[in-house]
């Protein structure tokens, strides 16, 4: 059951390291980094959901009647922009809250805002 | 002809108009651009629901590809009622924002401020309309991203923390809603609602089904802001301009709470969500939690924006517990005050944007003596601030008789007394703000100076449409029963 | 980095080949793998090499924030905008069967043009993320 079942397994276990780091961290640029590899674990998610056992390349050929499914990867792609976009966003952030605060630990940025 | 085409204009007509506002970037022009843009989707929005009151469901597929293999957008009564509100909430704020904007944001950034405004519209747009899973993430995370660039523009530096918190939290969100679409589709293999909803009943007694929609329904939870889950909600919408909170505050949750309809009763299907699954109870336990400890905390608040932010979220509980009834009575009631709170919401944060562009503050020691500097302001403030409460007359009592009547109907009566008791705690803090802007000695000199009409009229127009909706129930509640009814299963 | 010799040499050989690698992804997109995402980011990985070896400054003298702004806007217009010839065409939005005569030529039109769009779009967005980051401190 393991071996047969192993990406999921691989995803889970991106998919806990991830979320963990962004819970856990009070760096904001490691959590951007934590998030990246929790979105990560679900594309392989998508993209091991589309292998189908035997498939072929999904383009059209002679004599070939199995395909692998090329749907969830057509998703992933836009998931992926989605994710650079994130983190682009994200990053930019964390830039101008290093300009106005002077640091990028959560507890330094709290400590300066309750002594406001 | 054109009238074939509403389903892809909703959606289309403001994502050009911001591909416009970014070429142009000149503040007035980008303005007007956002104005005309909101404007033109809700006349789309007004006709496409007299379309689906007159002869129902509008069906449109894209790229001609029929609807499991194209993407299909399917306008029933619910998504019709929810494209409305949120159009018409953009189209009113968009003339406030035109005067708070100068004040709060740099110029070199207006551009950028009113495409992401229209970026984030379409995102709204977008997820409300569509009929397949996958393209409402794609528009949740388009209107997420803009809502984040739009809440860090604010002027105090607490709005870059704030914005970066919902981004942490809302990505998060919005990676559970895919895990969630991605494990329907592992079983399913299907991403169009329609064809889940038929093919979902086979399958659902799986450990997948029931793990897919706990993804879903925790990844909305964080949209929605339900408490436990709302931890982003308050500062986001305490530092965000002044627009942007009148903005998000009106719209932003409704539709996610209108995703979580989607899926709880057109998807899944009633029996499975709310029998076989535990959501009525949680919605019940959380909702009522939401209620009582965000209108505590609301009343403790120094900052008017973040108090408004704090009632938001306890508003959200009283949605959560319309849902968590089961019943169409309960149902009725969410619907309602879905409209009816983007209506009072919409009116007390335009209004607290007219007091920050006068007075440079929104906190609460600073509102004395104000009631007689801006008698304007003050009065749209106290109707929306009555209608929160919800007092007879009010639109905000509607909605709240309604969940009343359907709590009574299903025998849940600790959930009336939840609803009295969060009634009560408004009262306490409208009545601070009413007791400081009129009771309370203004500081020195109290000259009259209103905000300008272009900020008045938005205030007053939507504090009018909660007088009007508390007077005139039938075209409100018409809609909100009929939409019910509809997600019911039941033919209108 | 401008002073090291073997960087701009080798830059200026393979910049070229990966603008002309990006322009082959792009428009080969309908035969085989590839397409406008893969596209844009190769093309606008040669512009970020480009401002890496020889400065963000000359990168900005080479393709103008302004430029880089009206580009995104043009790629999402093309994008948008075939949908609207389809719709004007009195069929649904992005049905390329109504761009051509032949079903066949407007489906490869509608693709092709679409695909143009993102590419515009995506490698100007991406040139402009470098620039935001690496140009933050300039003067």
């Amino acid at each position: 059951m393991i071996a047969g079942l192993y990406n999921y397994w691989i995803v889970i276990l991106l998919m806990m390291t991830g979320f963990y780091v962004v819970i856990s961290s009070g760096n904001l640029v490691k959590k951007i980094i934590g998030l990246n590899l929790f979105q990560a674990s679900v594309f392989i998610l998508y993209i091991s959901i589309g292998k189908i056992a035997n498939g072929h390349v999904p383009i059209l050929q002679e004599g070939v009647s199995n395909y692998s499914n090329p749907l969830p990867h057509v998703l992933i792609l836009t998931a992926i922009v989605v994710g650079v976009s994130t983190t682009a966003l994200g990053l930019a952030l964390v830039v101008r809250i290093r300009e106005t605060y002077d640091s990028v630990e959560e507890e330094e940025i709290h400590r300066q805002d309750e002594s406001l | 002809m054109i009238s074939e085409q509403l389903p892809a204009l909703q959606v289309v007509v403001p994502l050009i108009a911001a591909a416009f506002c970014l070429v142009l970037a000149r503040p007035l022009g980008a303005w007007l651009i956002t104005f005309a843009a909101s404007a033109a989707s809700m006349a789309v929005s007004f006709l496409m629901l007299n379309t689906v009151m007159d002869s129902g469901v509008i069906d449109y597929t894209f790229g001609g590809w029929a609807a499991p293999f194209g993407i299909a957008y399917r306008v029933d009564l619910v998504n019709a009622y929810v494209l409305m509100i949120v159009s018409t909430i953009s189209t009113v704020v968009s003339v406030f924002a035109r005067a708070s904007v100068t004040s709060e944001i740099e110029t070199h950034n207006q551009g950028f401020f009113y495409t992401a405004w229209l970026l984030c519209l379409t995102g709204l747009l977008g997820i409300t309309i569509t009929g397949d899973a996958f393209n409402l993430f794609v528009f949740l995370e388009i209107s997420s991203l803009s809502s984040y660039a739009l809440i860090a523009m604010g002027a105090d530096r607490r709005a870059l923390t704030a914005a970066y918190q919902y981004l942490i939290m809302g990505t998060i969100g919005a990676t559970f809603i895919l895990i969630g679409v991605g494990l329907l589709y592992a079983l399913t293999g299907t991403l169009n609602m329609l064809d889940l909803a038929q093919r979902l009943p086979d399958v659902a007694n799986t450990r997948t089904a029931r793990t897919g929609f706990a993804f879903l329904t925790v990844g909305l939870g964080l949209k929605i802001a339900l408490f436990p889950l709302h931890l982003w909600l308050p500062n986001a919408y305490a530092y965000a301009p002044s627009a942007v909170s009148a903005f998000l505050a009106a719209t932003a949750t409704k539709v996610a709470v209108y995703v979580l309809l989607r899926f709880v009763f057109s998807v899944f299907g009633v029996e499975f969500a709310l029998g076989a699954m535990p959501l009525a109870l949680g919605l019940a336990i959380l909702g009522s939690v939401a209620v009582l400890s965000a209108s505590t905390i609301a009343i403790f608040q120094q900052n008017l924006k973040r108090m408004l932010a704090y009632s938001s979220v306890a508003q959200i509980g009283y949605l959560a517990l319309g849902v968590s009834l089961a019943t169409p009575a309960g149902l009725t009631a969410t619907l309602l005050h879905l409209f009816n709170h983007a209506l009072m919401k919409g009116a007390l944060f335009v209004a607290l944007g007219c007091i920050a562009w006068r007075i440079g503050s929104s906190r609460l020691q600073d509102f004395a003596g104000l009631g007689y500097r801006m008698p304007w302001t003050m009065g749209a403030f106290v109707v929306g601030g009555l209608s929160l409460i919800g007092i007879p007359l009010t639109a905000g009592f509607i909605s709240k008789w309604h969940l009343i009547l359907a709590a009574l109907e299903k025998g849940w009566w600790p959930i009336t007394v939840v609803i009295i008791a969060g009634s009560l705690l408004a009262v306490i803090y409208v009545w601070q703000v009413v007791e400081r802007a009129y009771l309370a000695k203004p500081p020195a000199e109290t000259s009259r100076a209103e905000a300008p009409a272009s900020m008045l009229i938005p205030a007053w127009l939507l504090a009018i449409a909660n007088l009007y909706f508390g007077l005139h129930t039938d075209l409100s509640v018409g809609i909100a029963s009929r939409a019910a009814a509809s997600l019911f299963g039941v033919v209108p | 980095m401008i002073d090291n010799p073997v960087l701009r040499i080798i830059a200026k050989i393979i910049i070229p080949m990966i603008l002309l690698f990006a322009l082959y992804v792009q428009f080969h997109g309908d035969y085989g793998p590839g397409g406008g995402f893969q596209a844009g980011v190769i093309f606008a990985a040669g512009f970020i090499l480009y401002g890496l070896v020889f400065g963000t400054e000359a990168l900005r003298s080479a393709i103008p924030p302004g430029v880089l702004r009206l580009l995104i806007a043009v790629g999402l217009l093309l994008f948008a905008g075939v949908g609207v010839v389809t719709m004007l065409a009195g069929s649904d939005y992005l049905a390329y069967n109504a761009l051509a005569q032949d079903p066949l030529a407007g489906q490869h039109l509608g693709i092709l043009a679409v695909e143009f769009g993102v590419g515009i779009t995506v490698s100007a967005v991406m040139i402009t993320i470098f620039l935001a980051f690496a140009g933050r401190n300039d003067p």
